[in-house]
């Protein structure tokens, strides 16, 4: 329960730095929730970030399980309305406002400038995770050959994900 | 067909969207619950691209790219700014908060429940064996995602530099991401300032 407080401040934290996608704010996950908070370690968020790329719906959901993991239930709840609610709030005022904006100049700046710096977020949080997933030959091999057969052909990611795991059982 | 004929005619509430809309809350939430569910493998967009436009006629695609371009460019994922938007589009608040609530429900009940499991039998060898497999080739995925996004939106070498000054931020100078997104973010926007002739969103 004493934690319900913190849950709620990291989240709502890192739901800001999801520009572009939720990996942006991964480096700050890592540290917040492995570094600062120890509610899991660096392995088990990875895992909990790669198993959430596989649920359907948005894939940031893996925050119920850090939730439930630092306060029960009720962190579950709290992860997802501080996740979730500010910038749905900021959403919403900005969509009702759009059509005003759409005159504004800046508002074109403001795309071309944060269109580069969303896809540096990404590869930054890529980055990261990957010191935790990419740990020698044989899973460089898989993370590299996911790459290749995602740019060439038109396949669910999941089923590639999937085959991952069929991959890493075998290979055990 | 006839169901939106028919709820059109019954006006379950006061709206506070400026156009009258086809579809109740109750349809908003259970279009967004599907969507929610069977949206395998990220990609949500194209999902709910097929969801809102060709299933239901909820919106036409030009509307759809306009709140899609809304969702980019402000924090939060896309999935749940589409679903804020669209919702509030169609029914007004009571909208938006059946569309996020319907989005995010089945994958919150399933994280929550793989996390459980996770906890008790995830240091099992054949679960660590399976989970290696599946974060290296999360790191494909995410890797073939910048490339897509990279492919589209970077044109200009001042883009790379960005990209570049971003990861470096972050991964070597260890500055927060907040930090890194406020400075290089204000930089590249004073970069392609008004009336400069760098931008490519003329289109827009």
């Amino acid at each position: 329960m004493k934690e319900l407080p913190a849950v709620f401040r990291v989240f709502a934290y890192l739901s800001l730095l999801t520009v572009g996608g939720g990996m942006a704010a991964f480096p700050e996950m890592k540290i917040l929730t492995v570094e600062v908070h120890h509610w899991l370690t660096f392995p088990q968020l990875v895992h909990l970030y790669s198993v959430g790329q596989m649920a359907p719906g948005p894939n940031m959901m893996m925050i119920v399980s850090i939730g439930e993991w630092a306060a029960g239930i009720l962190g579950a709840i709290v992860a997802v309305f501080a996740f979730f609610g500010p910038t749905s709030l900021l959403t919403l005022l900005v969509g009702r406002l759009w059509n005003r904006l759409v005159s504004w100049p800046w508002r074109n700046s403001i795309q071309d400038g944060l269109a580069p710096v969303s896809i540096g977020l990404l590869l930054a949080g890529c980055f990261t995770f990957a010191r935790g997933a990419v740990t020698g030959f044989d899973t460089a091999a898989i993370a590299v050959g996911t790459l290749l057969i995602l740019l060439r052909y038109k396949v669910n990611p999941a089923l590639l994900v999937l085959a991952a795991a069929i991959i890493g059982v075998l290979s055990f | 067909m006839n169901e939106i004929t028919n709820t059109s005619t019954t006006q379950m509430m006061p709206t506070s969207s400026p156009v009258a809309s086809p579809a109740t809350v109750l349809q908003i939430f259970l279009e967004f619950l599907l969507i929610g569910a069977t949206s395998f493998g990220g990609g949500v967009v194209a999902y709910l691209r097929n969801g809102l436009i060709t299933k239901r006629g909820w919106l036409d695609d030009k509307s759809f790219v306009e709140l899609l371009s809304i969702s980019q460019s402000l924090p939060g994922l896309n999935s749940t700014n589409m679903a804020i938007l669209v919702g509030d589009k169609l029914r007004g608040l009571s909208g938006a908060l059946a569309g996020i609530v319907g989005m995010c429900l089945p994958g919150g009940l399933l994280m929550f429940a793989v996390g459980m499991v996770y906890r008790q039998h995830g240091d099992h060898p054949l679960a660590t064996a399976a989970l290696k497999g599946v974060a290296a080739a999360a790191v494909g995925l995410i890797l073939a995602t910048a490339v897509q996004l990279g492919k589209k939106s970077l044109e200009h070498v001042a883009d790379a530099v960005f990209v570049l000054a971003t990861i470096i931020g972050v991964n070597r100078l260890h500055f927060s991401v907040l930090t890194v997104l406020l400075v290089v973010g204000i930089i590249a926007t004073f970069w392609y300032r008004p009336g400069v002739e760098r931008k490519r969103s003329a289109s827009s």
